[in-house]
């Protein structure tokens, strides 16, 4: 299964290698990673997405837990929580099409943030079906250029699952 | 007043009641050598090799319980470390390396002897630094000697870059505070408790004792725990001296190469006491088909321990020795079971078990039989000597002939089974402890991996013992192809081997040689009274295997014996 990781780390020279040679080192895949400073610029904030078991999935959280600059792990998928994720997308649409590829952007409440002789460049933030469910419909005008930033994640205020 | 950052780290090294470091200079370390030069506190031993200075170190730590100290140059200084210290991070042992750097303006240029020992290093390390600034060098020390020695102990690396041993700053001794970093000692009570009510309730427990047990210095629990309870206890490799290996309780080693009896019992067992110890493959065999029967306490200071190999009925997070205490005390105070007659009827199976198959091997009048020679040692040291072992049938022999009373008698690489790492350790176990007998335990082929170290044995005047059992091959990978490849014995001959005799003399030190039986208990004699550096080169005979054995990916009890030619299961191959 899916599981959206969520880790406080000590902003530190070398924390992202240690946590990328773990995953590698023991075989765990990461689909995707994002990180960034918080509002303390000594400690940042990971987001993981990985998968596994059960079995798997606890070993990650407690070797995660076990390297000195890791603060705080959490699984958000034991959570309720919200996902985001950004992307950009650059099509290049016949110019039938082109109307086609605004009113898409406009339904899935996306924004033009450039636009040039042959192409546009649309972004789009929201979960994960949202981004695939666009980028599906995108496919057949012409993409010629996608970036995805990876998940972030945050837990709803108070509520267990 | 100012100090340069060499001095700040022989201060701090002071600091931490640091005696004895084990090291090789280099371009990069100058400085530093310079102000050990007239140092009186704290002595270098200059091994001969960067990895023995490491096992030296290594060797030292298990011996004495302190951290081992070592300190070598950038690039190949460095590297040449690595083994060391994934040796020691595989058995958890607190180890300190000290790793010069380039300067820090050419860091990242590949400037001469340049090497990413913090990269390179950070899998097989706990923790890893590299100092920038000789403001932080005193904090980090002490910071990497808590690390070092704290939870789950094991090494830590300090890249040092010349400038900063040059830089120079007040010397300070901060309070350090690891926000990260809060290892859990005290096992949660109630999880305590109903391990003790599951102990009561059973009918065929057995404890198995592991590396944790020694390092938490917890071995006086374990035997009152076994002795009040009436629970057999058998041990993994790194467990060995944990129980007293004498005791009518002890089962000796299970796993790969256990006794018969250790691994009935698990195998036939209702409980299982699993104590600082990992479920290691060599340990559990075929993992589906281990203890099929046995519910699981597991007690270690290592969350990741718990549950990555096997299931677990009651998961016990803390220090062995505070754990034990308490389970101790809720047994005698709160459950108060009487076993009596329970426990006999379990412990007389085990000792039919015992009585079926004891850990026995053919003798000799004509060859020198291995397991006699460990027998002899065992004899003539009376039990009271420090042991060392090389990684191949000579470390197996020893764990299953010797008796470990004590903890931290037997120095052994387990987890990652290093060849070369007797020798050097004896070293260091000889100057944690000068007056005691330190013998290493060698193979023909894992001595010459670090026959070098000979220098500095006789240099430093130490009376190491090295026995070595000669049977002119990779033994244990010869019996793997006799076994599992059809005899076919691809490079593991070692057609010429060195006249240890010879070489031992041409380092100064002392060489016997012993052909047959009877010269062994001569030469042994000999060797324990000289207080010098000796080689003994024991002659044996090269076609004995080490049994019982179990396959790789068979269960535990499915195991091969000395007289059985056949193999169990025609079918199981070999996996390494
Ligand atoms: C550094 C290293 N290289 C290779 C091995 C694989 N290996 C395990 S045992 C062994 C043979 C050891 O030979 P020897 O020291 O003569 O011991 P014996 O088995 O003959 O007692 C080898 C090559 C190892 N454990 N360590
Ligand atoms: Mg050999």
């Amino acid at each position: 299964m899916r599981h959206t990781i969520s880790l406080l780390v000590e902003n530190k020279f070398g924390v992202l290698s240690r946590i990328a040679g773990l995953f590698s080192g023991r075989g765990y895949n990461i689909e995707s990673l994002s990180v960034g400073e918080t509002i303390d610029p000594q400690i940042s904030v990971m987001t993981i997405v990985t998968s596994g078991d059960d079995q798997i999935i606890e070993q990650i959280t407690k070797q995660l837990n076990k390297l000195i600059d890791v603060i705080k792990v959490v699984d958000m998928t034991e959570l309720d929580h919200v996902e985001r994720e950004m992307v950009l997308i650059k099509v290049a649409p016949r110019q039938e099409d082109k109307a086609e590829v605004l009113r898409l952007a406009e339904i899935f409440r996306g924004r033009v943030v450039d636009s040039g002789q042959k192409t546009y460049t649309i972004e789009v933030t929201g979960d994960e079906k949202k981004i695939e469910a666009i980028v599906e419909l995108l496919k057949p005008m012409g993409i010629k250029e996608f970036v995805r930033t990876g998940k972030i994640a945050i837990a709803r205020e108070g509520i267990k699952k | 007043m100012k100090m340069s950052g060499a001095e700040i780290l022989i201060e701090s090294l002071k600091k931490e009641g640091v005696k004895h470091i084990f090291g090789y200079p280099g371009g990069v370390v100058l400085n530093i050598f310079d102000s050990l030069y007239d140092n009186k506190e704290v002595q270098l031993i200059l091994t001969r090799h960067e990895q023995g200075a490491v096992h030296a170190a290594d060797g030292y730590a298990r011996a004495s319980g302190k951290v081992g100290v070592a300190l070598v140059t950038s690039g190949p200084g460095a590297t040449n470390t690595v083994t060391g210290i994934a040796t020691a991070s595989m058995d958890s042992i607190p180890l300190i390396v000290f790793s010069g750097q380039v300067s820090t303006m050419l860091i990242g240029n590949d400037a001469f002897q340049e090497a990413d020992i913090v990269g390179i290093s950070r899998p097989c390390t706990k923790y890893n630094y590299l100092i920038k600034d000789v403001k932080d060098l005193s904090r980090i020390v002490k910071e990497a000697f808590y690390l070092a020695r704290s939870g789950r102990p094991g090494p830590v690396l300090i890249d040092l870059p010349k400038d900063v041993t040059v830089s120079k700053a007040e010397f300070t001794w901060p309070e350090i505070d690891i926000r990260s970093y809060k290892p859990t000692y005290e096992g949660n009570k109630w999880m305590i408790t109903q391990a003790a009510h599951l102990i009561a309730k059973s009918k065929k427990p057995v404890i198995i004792a592991g590396g944790g047990v020694i390092l938490s210095g917890g071995s006086k629990e374990l035997r009152e725990l076994a002795e009040y309870t009436e629970i057999p206890v058998t041990m993994t490799l790194m467990g060995l001296g944990s129980f007293p290996g004498t005791h009518t309780l002890s089962l000796g080693m299970l796993g790969m190469h256990g006794t018969y009896y250790a691994n009935k019992a698990v195998q036939g067992a209702d409980l299982l006491i699993a104590i600082g110890m990992r479920f290691d493959d060599r340990v559990t065999g075929k993992i589906d088909a281990f203890a099929p029967h046995a519910k699981i306490i597991h007690i270690d200071i290592d969350p990741t321990s718990i549950r990555k190999n096997v299931r677990v009925d009651i998961p016990i997070v803390g220090d062995v020795k505070r754990v034990l205490t308490v389970l101790n005390k809720v047994l005698k105070e709160e459950v108060k079971e009487q076993w009596g007659e329970v426990r006999k009827a379990w412990l007389r199976q085990i000792n039919d078990w015992r009585q079926e198959r004891p850990m026995t091997y053919t003798h000799s009048d004509e060859v020198i039989k291995p397991q006699f020679v460990i027998e002899k040692i065992y004899e003539l040291s009376k039990g009271d000597a420090i042991i060392t072992t090389e990684v191949g049938q000579n470390q197996m022999w020893t764990a299953q002939f010797y008796k470990f009373d004590k903890p931290r008698t037997l120095l052994t690489s387990g987890g990652l089974g290093t060849m070369g790492y007797g020798f050097p350790a004896a070293i260091g176990a000889q100057f944690a402890h000068p007056n005691k007998l330190v013998i290493d335990i060698a193979g023909d082929g894992s001595i010459q991996m670090n026959i070098q170290e000979l220098a500095t044995a006789v240099i430093n005047k130490l009376p190491v013992k090295v026995a070595i059992l000669n049977n002119h091959y990779l033994g244990m990978v010869r019996q793997w192809q006799e076994l599992f490849f059809n005899e076919r014995y691809s490079y593991s001959h070692l057609d010429v081997v060195p006249d240890f005799v010879k070489v031992a003399e041409a380092y100064g030190a002392v060489g016997f040689k012993a052909t047959k039986p009877s010269e062994v208990e001569p030469v042994l004699k000999e060797a324990f009274k000289i207080k010098k550096t000796v080689f003994m080169d024991f002659i044996i005979d090269w076609k004995e295997k080490v049994y019982p054995m179990v396959p790789a990916g068979a269960a535990i009890d499915q195991m091969m014996f000395e007289e059985q030619k056949e193999k169990p299961e025609k079918k199981l191959k070999a996996v390494k």
